[in-house]
């Protein structure tokens, strides 16, 4: 059996060690191309009518008007006369124009009448009372739970107790299961008690989700020695792409598509568009050699990129490009759900927690949410959790970088640091007592916490949160975070031809997190040869299938294709190679561009010369992930992180300032240490732009987003960055597990370590983020009792 | 009135000044009410004949990186725009489209503009020069390899803009402090927070003297 093992640290040429990104010079001299950049001959420009109102009925459409102006080349009516609008912003019709200017006189020239219903885009708790008890579920209420990553653990609740409204048929588990519906969800799903008939046909926009208990919290709370409670949120905010959405499309024929798509999913989009499009999947080529950004909003074509291919073929097949206009981006292509929670909490004098109780509620837009795993890494002896899901008119939710984990962060990491406040301990002695409860990771967090408050300078830091403040005064604060991180489906085809040039072909995308480095790092590591002695092939659905980009499921899945693929490919090559240098294939070995006789430095050909017996044809391989005809498993899932943050804040004026966070981050193996870090510094960045500016505004007279400019939707800019930390755990007890994604990870903790901050800072607790001047102001003058 | 007469413009709106209001509600809305020309028109504005043009193309012509580019454009087609759709110069990327974000940044006479705010027509018979031109004889200007030597970019949307910013910024602060930095790239944003990367690419040339 090949060795397909990961190699040990003393037999690694590049996997963890420092490599440079290869994608650099193209970005940085402007030559990378992006789907925005995409030019196609006789190139059409798409521009869309979009509608103002939150909650509408489409009562009339006038194109004619439009259809006759110059350069206009064709309209389509996306939502017709009858349709329902649930948020502003979304499309009524489109325009394909010579030029975007024609194209933009033309959409204003579509006269549409409207009918006015009434909206909701406030995501305030709840008014008592008010909240529905959810009744049985219908298969649109589980896709909805799906689409807004609602914990598999609650949905089993809510199922289980509150059945169905239908049994769902075989296709219905099967769609269910092709969107990632887990196991126990299917089998819920199917020994559900079925209410026919009994579905919530106008259902409240408060929906209440199954309690969930364990333990015996009332009895914990009523056994306690120390009680806290308080109100802890983090609102809507959008993932404001800087490539916005878009595509552009074309009919090569009256039955083929060629798409350029801005996406996190190459190989996945094409499935999508097909039904939609009435044309066989294969029929459609989707292409993208770079994307600006997606962080968990690009997986589908969306509404947008069927209608470019529909007016595309309206206008005689040309290529139409549609790419959202900016305010578009931010009021309707990605909004995280957001999350409040009145937390109580309990442990005993020594800090050693005892009960969790929260009652939250946050809004992921139509679709309502789910509520986020709390209480989040310290599994709590004794719970309770009640939450509702507000269901509005803001526009939907979509995976955002480690979907329901920020917001968990933050509801617990900050009610459990006002507790140890409480008890007057340090969070870090507080945090310490209770590992235990966080089970698997315990070594890991103790370690990471440990070298964590070195880096901080913890100990010098921290100070009990003071009774009065005056002036700038400063805090320091934690959070734990954890995530899966396996790697998901990945087919890698590497050929090795006859000259000695070698190609790498996989659907995958990078989304700038270093896919394409790491690729090669594998593939040069294991064949012997210089990186850029491989040409890599990706993004396009010629190439065989890698799955979409998100929940950190790249890293372990292209590397763990990649291995096998280039193990198969060199034991390929030992086979052809063994005879012209008189030795079995098992003696040979490649490195420094060689391939040689282990042990004995005189027999050994040039890569070039080995390739040269190949014969004829080129040597083509295919390496998979997963595959269990090929052990060891190279992916692993299960990360642990610890983060600090120290601020400085002005309690004159409330401004905050992130002085230094430090990140100390494991993800199994680490394949390059240099993208791996600048991925730690990017989450950290993220996350003091998203702790301390971002919330998507929504306006309850208009039900319109205020804020959808870059202006007043604020992202942290060069002058909010401080001294910034990030320690990788490598080596011993980390790279054995394996490759594991990075990309959520460090981005959760931040919001709940940099308001922890602020408390220790302040002496009381700012509730929600961001943490605003008028926000910090406001929680100072109610600890005054002003 | 014929499409080539020059338009006057009353130097006062009043009642008896000769203009009708519907007239003058034609001059005043020009760029909307005059038919598609390409011919340049003029007006008399505060006692002096203006040129105006369109709002139908227009003949216009550009220098950019060095190269002489001609082409006919809208008067409200902005620099950005006709570098990205009409030049196929895409290094300059369109982001907020207004003046708040720094991705289309570009030298204008070698000072750093956005491009999404400056009208084509106005960029006439400027130098113009993209991130397309900092490349020289196929090296990386040194602002670019301290991009790539300290993993500046990550997916790169920004990254073209910060590059001429940068490269602005240290043509005129060739020994910057950490807070003529903070002040100078504050015209940049970046969405994946590669700021971290930027702030040490800066300190790279500014330590080895570009």
């Amino acid at each position: 059996m090949p060795d397909y093992a990961w190699p040990d640290a003393a037999h690694r040429t590049l996997i963890g060690k420092r490599t440079t990104r290869v994608d650099s010079a193209v970005k940085v001299s402007g030559q990378a191309k992006y789907t925005y950049d995409v030019h196609r001959p006789d190139m059409l420009y798409g521009k869309v009518l979009r509608c103002p109102y939150a909650h509408t009925k489409v009562v009339s459409i006038d194109t004619s008007a439009a259809e006759k102006m110059p350069g206009v080349k064709a309209v389509h009516i996306v939502q017709g006369p009858g349709s329902n609008i649930h948020w502003a912003g979304d499309e009524i019709a489109v325009v394909a124009a010579v030029d975007e200017p024609s194209a933009e006189d033309a959409v204003r020239a579509i006269k549409v009448t409207y009918q006015a219903l009434p909206h909701l885009v406030s995501d305030a708790e709840p008014p008592a009372g008010r909240a529905q008890e959810q009744g049985p579920l219908s298969m649109d209420n589980v896709g909805d739970m799906l689409d807004n990553q609602v914990p598999a653990r609650q949905m089993v609740s809510n199922i289980e107790q509150y059945g169905l409204s239908e049994k769902p048929t075989e296709d219905d588990l099967k769609e269910l299961k092709e969107d990632g519906a887990p196991e126990e969800v299917l089998e819920a799903l199917r020994s559900a008690t079925v209410h026919p008939g009994a579905a919530n046909t106008t259902p409240s926009n408060y929906q209440k989700a199954a309690t969930q208990t364990v333990g015996d919290p009332d009895k914990a709370f009523s056994e306690a020695e120390a009680v806290s409670e308080g109100l802890y949120g983090i609102p809507v905010i959008t993932h404001c792409c800087l490539e916005s959405h878009g595509s552009i499309s074309e009919w090569t024929d009256q039955d083929h598509i060629f798409t350029h798509i801005s996406t996190q999913n190459v190989s996945g989009i094409a499935g999508q568009m097909a039904e939609p499009l009435k044309i066989p999947a294969t029929n459609i080529r989707v292409h993208q050699d770079n994307i600006g950004g997606g962080f968990g909003s690009k997986f589908s074509p969306d509404r947008w990129g069927i209608f470019t291919a529909e007016i595309s073929k309206k206008a005689d097949g040309k290529p139409v490009r549609y790419m959202l206009e900016r305010d578009a981006e931010l009021k309707v292509a990605g909004a995280r759900p957001s999350a409040y929670a009145r937390v109580k909490v309990a442990a005993n004098k020594d800090g050693t927690l005892t009960a969790w109780q929260s009652n939250s509620w946050g809004t992921g837009g139509p679709g309502g949410g789910g509520m986020p795993p709390i209480p989040y890494v310290f599994s709590i002896p004794n719970q309770r959790q009640e939450h509702t899901a507000i269901r509005n008119n803001i526009g939907p939710a979509r995976a955002w970088r480690a979907p329901n984990h920020p917001q968990a962060a933050v509801l617990t990491m900050c009610a459990l640091d006002d507790l140890a406040a409480n008890l007057k301990m340090d969070p870090v002695e507080f945090f310490e007592k209770n590992l235990n409860l966080t089970k698997a990771r315990e070594n890991t967090y103790r370690e990471e916490l440990g070298i964590a408050s070195e880096l901080m300078g913890w100990k010098e830091k921290w100070h009990p949160r003071p009774e009065k403040v005056d002036g700038v005064v400063r805090g320091v604060g934690l959070s734990f975070h954890t995530w899966g991180g396996r790697g998901h489906a990945s087919d890698c085809d590497l050929t090795i031809h006859p000259d000695g040039s070698v190609e790498i072909k996989m659907g995958s995308q990078d989304l700038g997190t270093g896919t394409r480095t790491c690729i090669l790092v594998v593939a040069a590591d294991t064949l012997g040869i210089p990186m850029d002695a491989i040409q890599l092939l990706i993004g396009d659905t010629n190439y065989p299938p890698s799955g979409g980009s998100g929940g950190s499921t790249t890293i372990g899945g292209v590397s763990s294709s990649t291995r096998r693929a280039a193990v198969d490919a060199r034991d390929a090559l030992f086979a052809k190679v063994a005879p012209a240098l008189n030795a079995q294939p098992d003696q040979l070995e490649c490195k420094n561009g060689q391939v040689s006789v282990k042990g004995d430095s005189s027999r050994v050909l040039s890569w070039k010369e080995a390739c040269s017996k190949v014969g004829a044809m080129p040597l083509t391989v295919r390496g998979k992930n997963p595959d269990r005809s090929k052990p060891p498993d190279l992916t692993n899932s299960g990360v642990g992180g610890v983060q600090m943050a120290e601020v400085e804040v002005d309690s004159d004026t409330g401004i905050v300032k992130v002085k230094k966070m430090v990140a100390v981050q494991d993800c199994g193996l680490v394949v390059d240490l240099k993208t791996a870090e600048t991925q730690c510094y990017g989450a950290l960045i993220m996350g003091i732009s998203y702790s301390l500016y971002e919330e998507k505004v929504m306006d309850p007279t208009t039900g319109r987003m205020l804020n959808a400019d870059m202006q007043f939707y604020r992202l942290a800019g060069f002058s909010d960055i401080p001294e910034l930390v990030v320690h990788m755990m490598t080596g011993k007890g980390y790279d054995e597990r394996g490759v594991i994604g990075l990309g959520e990870p460090p981005v959760i903790s931040p919001g709940a370590a940099i308001s922890n901050a602020v408390a220790n800072a302040l002496g009381v607790r700012v509730s929600f983020l961001p943490l605003t001047p008028d926000r910090v102001l406001a929680a100072m003058e109610q600890k005054g009792g002003a | 009135m014929h499409d080539d007469d020059p338009v006057e413009i009353p130097k006062d709106n009043s009642e008896n000044s000769g203009v009708s209001r519907r007239e003058f509600l034609k001059i005043s809305s020009l760029s909307v009410a005059v038919p598609l020309v390409a011919g340049p028109k003029t007006v008399m504005a505060a006692g002096e004949e203006v040129p105006v043009h369109g709002p139908g193309k227009v003949p216009m012509e550009f220098s950019i990186n060095g190269k002489n580019y001609k082409t006919v454009l809208e008067p409200r087609v902005t620099l950005l725009d006709a570098l990205r759709d009409e030049f196929e110069l895409t290094g300059a990327k369109r982001v907020c489209d207004r003046a708040e974000c720094g991705a289309c940044t570009v030298l204008m006479d070698g000072k750093p503009v956005y491009a999404c705010s400056v009208l084509a027509i106005e960029a006439q018979h400027k130098s113009i020069a993209t991130v397309e031109s900092l490349v020289g004889q196929g090296k990386l200007h040194p602002v670019q390899q301290a991009f790539v030597d300290n993993d500046a970019s990550q997916c790169g949307f920004c990254t073209p803009g910060f590059v001429v910013a940068c490269k602005a910024f240290l043509d005129t602060h060739p020994h910057p402090t950490p807070d003529d930095i903070r002040r100078g790239l504050s015209g940049n944003l970046c969405r994946c927070g590669t700021y971290a990367g930027i702030r040490q690419a800066i300190a790279q040339v500014a330590q080895k003297g570009a």
